[in-house]
């Protein structure tokens, strides 16, 4: 429960400092009274220091649909990952293990090289293809797993690597047939936030609601399935069917996360980590705390970004890898020495 | 709650074209204890798995003249409890979390642990001697915790059956004693039925009431310790020499050592 809290309030706080930082740095307290101002609509009351103006539209428009989309991101990709790693059993194992990465790789960069700038809707096609791929690439590494024996997990691990490799392999050839394209496909795969907008959380929200609503109900099921699939079946619980559930909804959540943000890498691997550190194995706990301190870190990871080499910006997926591995070793250091 | 008969009728178990178990056909009375013996690869835990369900076979498994094909998963898991040959431990669980998986059966899966299966849990602990290791780490525990640890986590499911695959394997001649001691201590207290494989011959003699000697896949010998353990049967079935001396305690295997 402390941990549970904790992580919440340390998100609360990156999101407050996610958007109040910035070229145009913004009062926290006034950020805070816009947005009561915006939420309640209750135009009679005003405190008086609400923003107005380009600080209103920087904050509205600019920032706050950046770090929510961020903090949605890091959350999916981090309980996707704590999940993959308990269905797994495999503590080296992340969101884009089964294929997701490069199934998005490979959507993503054939449509920029081919029907760049088409759009369905409010939504670009980038991450529509980004989306289906990753799903495509999931979904051809559990028809293959399942053909080739069953639900076991070391099965579906290798046929998520062959899909993996070849998707990857795909990516890589239309990407050298067309080096015309070759810096936009190269900075979707690393992964930004910088063209947020409110249209994109819309367009992920429902799905990545689902899937996580789904993975946290999951929890308890599957700490019956950290005891080895004979064990869960002694238990009374299907070890194969809830294996699919999970992957499923970690899919979704990835794959969401993916078509919107591009490729960040580390969140995924490393936060269920952290998580396990601050509140043990019981996935009940992992999960949720997974969730919260995925999103905390992927929005202070884009305000760094965003801040270190302003006006330009570095790729996300750098930043995640550059701070994460650090602060990783250093955790673990700590861990080695608290024994 | 007290013991189950457990009955096995022409039960057959294949892996892919190698047929494993042919026509094995058991009986365990409520509150007995059968060890199931048998030399390498003769299908004892392939036995036990088939009777427990994960396995694909042929015949009949009844518990209390109830057959447990087309029984429910957690109906049957509220009967039958399982602790295998290497269990699982999973990693940064407690000892209490742990014994709490056995609640599974017991309760919804998305609802909080009731008053009741607390008790259970905590009472469990308490007649294994786990109570001081409650809120330890499974990994830190000794291999003779450890396996007392995955028998309380089957014994908090309140099942009707034990099925042990090879209690005994990691542990030295200290603890595995220990551990057949509480287990057939358990099964006084509660007229549990326990149905395990086990590896040495005398103490699978010494605990459990009846043997059933396991080769090729077909029960070749079945009755009391006395009667299955022979120097003929061992010879027949192990390949093996060996003097069978007749302890108090029950028949006492001694290898014996070719001469020259």
């Amino acid at each position: 429960m402390l941990a549970l809290g904790g992580t919440g309030l340390a998100l609360v706080l990156a999101l407050l400092a996610g958007v109040t930082i910035g070229a145009i740095p913004l009062s926290p307290l006034a950020v805070v009274a816009t947005l009561t101002d915006r939420l309640t609509g209750f135009v009679g009351w005003h405190t008086g220091a609400a923003l107005s103006g380009t600080d209103a539209a920087v904050l509205l428009q600019l920032r706050l649909p950046r770090v929510i989309l961020a903090a949605l991101v890091g959350a999916a990709l981090a309980i996707s990952g704590a999940a993959y790693q308990g269905v797994f059993r495999n503590p080296l194992a992340d969101p884009y293990l089964l294929g997701a990465a490069a199934g998005a790789g490979l959507g993503a960069t054939l449509v920029i090289a081919y029907a760049p700038d088409q759009s369905l809707g409010p939504v670009g096609i980038v991450p529509l293809a980004a989306f289906v791929g990753a799903l495509v690439g999931v979904g051809c590494a559990l028809a293959l797993g399942t053909a080739a024996g069953g639900s076991q997990s070391a099965t579906l691990l290798l046929a998520g690597v062959a899909v993996a490799a070849f998707l990857a392999a795909a990516q890589t050839l239309v990407q050298q047939q067309n080096t015309d394209d070759l810096r936009a496909v190269y900075g979707w795969l690393l992964g930004q936030l910088g063209r947020a907008q409110w249209s994109d959380i819309a367009l992920v929200l429902p799905y990545l609601g689902a899937a996580v609503l789904v993975l946290l109900l999951c929890g308890r099921a599957l700490d019956v399935l950290a005891v080895g699939d004979d064990e869960a079946r002694s238990l009374g619980v299907h070890p194969g069917r809830l294996r699919l559930i999970v992957i499923l909804a970690a899919s979704l959540a990835t794959a969401s996360a993916v078509a919107v943000s591009g490729l960040i890498g580390f969140v995924g691997l490393i936060i269920p980590h952290v998580a396990r550190r601050l509140v043990g194995g019981a996935h009940a706990l992992v999960l949720p705390v997974s969730l919260l301190a995925g999103g905390a870190f992927l929005v202070l990871a884009d305000l760094v970004a965003r801040v270190v080499i302003a006006p330009a910006e570095l790729p996300l997926g750098v930043v995640t890898a550059f701070i994460g591995a650090p602060f990783f070793a250093g955790l673990l250091w700590a861990g080695a020495r608290r024994r | 709650m007290t013991g189950a008969r457990v009955e096995v009728v022409g039960l057959g178990a294949a892996y892919g074209r190698t047929q494993v178990l042919t026509g094995v056909r058991l009986t365990v009375e409520p509150g007995g204890w059968l060890a199931v013996i048998g030399p390498n690869g003769s299908g004892k835990s392939t036995l036990l798995r088939s009777i427990l369900g994960f396995q694909r076979h042929d015949g009949m498994v009844r518990i209390d003249g109830v057959p447990t094909s087309g029984m429910p998963r957690r109906v049957r898991a509220r009967q039958l409890a399982y602790a295998p040959q290497r269990p699982v431990l999973p990693e940064a669980v407690t000892i209490r979390d742990y014994v709490a998986l056995g609640r599974t059966p017991h309760r919804a899966l998305l609802a909080p642990p009731r008053a009741v299966d607390r008790r259970v849990v905590e009472d469990v602990m308490d007649r294994l001697g786990l109570v001081p290791f409650a809120d330890r780490l499974l990994s830190t525990l000794s291999g003779g915790e450890q396996q007392r640890a995955v028998l309380a986590r089957a014994l908090a499911q309140q099942p009707r059956v034990l099925l042990l695959d090879e209690p005994t394997a990691a542990l030295d001649l200290g603890h595995a004693q220990q551990v057949l001691e509480l287990i057939d201590r358990l099964r006084r207290q509660d007229g549990l039925t326990v149905l395990s494989s086990l590896h040495d011959l005398t103490l699978a003699g010494q605990y459990a009431d009846r043997l059933a000697l396991l080769s090729g896949g077909r029960v070749a010998e079945e009755g009391t310790p006395g009667e299955v353990l022979t120097a003929a049967a061992l010879e027949r079935h192990y390949g093996a020499r060996a003097d069978i001396v007749q302890a108090a305690s029950g028949p006492v295997v001694l290898p014996v050592r070719s001469p020259g």
